[in-house]
């Protein structure tokens, strides 16, 4: 009795952060002004906010067998998450997608994304 | 308590719906629908724990490799255009 009590005021604290990261980073994700840094509230959700959910469900969970199947879930997201997001902003920089800083579009390379591509290839891969 | 955390993440999942409908280019809608499908993982997952249907969590794992497969191969098919140049000057050569 007792100890359901505790697994569940615990499932209830973990599901709380949780769900205040995953609703934080989803308003990020609408309202911050610039690619990058919506891939930085993307990136905090995906592993976070995910790891908590399912650490919360992990405590509720009945029989090995879902506690099997959640632990690989977890697993997989958290290695999954932060290389989806490294490969999006590292796509997205070689494309000359350009950051802002304080509402104004950054002082980048001039040139533009056709002369930094080949430069940052060149420099990135001796 | 359950119900309330899956109605976070269908309110999480509706916003990352309107950032991949306004977003200004490409890479803000990819961003966009590998958080919507993150969060679709978590919504099944929750999904499963409250109707006690174990077999939503293979669904769910399931969802998750599929989903960043998905987002590699369309950050793959972004670059074709490149490849396929590439392809023409060695050709060319």
């Amino acid at each position: 009795m007792t100890i359901s009590l505790i697994l569940d005021v615990v499932t209830g604290a973990l599901l709380l952060g949780g769900c205040v990261l995953v609703i934080s980073g989803g308003v990020g994700l609408l309202r911050f002004p610039d690619f990058y840094s919506r891939t930085h509230a993307a990136s905090l959700t995906d592993t976070a906010g995910a790891g908590l959910v399912i650490l919360g469900l992990l405590l509720q969970a009945d029989g090995p067998e879902s506690v099997i199947r959640l632990v690989l879930i977890m697993f997989f997201m958290m290695l999954t998450g932060p290389t989806a997001a490294h490969a999006l902003a590292q796509a997205a920089r070689r494309d000359g997608e350009r950051a802002v800083l304080d509402g104004r579009a950054a002082e980048g390379p001039a040139d533009g994304p056709a002369a930094d591509g080949p430069a940052a290839d060149d420099e990135g891969r001796p | 308590m359950l119900i309330a955390a899956a109605a976070a993440v269908l309110v999480s999942m509706a916003l990352a719906l309107a950032r991949a409908f306004l977003g200004p280019r490409l890479y803000n809608r990819i961003l966009a629908i590998n958080t919507f499908g993150t969060k679709t993982v978590l919504f099944i997952a929750v999904l499963g724990v409250i109707s006690g249907r174990p077999y939503l969590f293979e669904i769910a794992l399931l969802y998750a490799l599929v989903n960043f497969v998905t987002t590699v191969a369309v950050l793959r098919l972004t670059h074709l255009d490149e490849l396929l140049v590439g392809m023409d000057e060695e050709e060319a050569r």
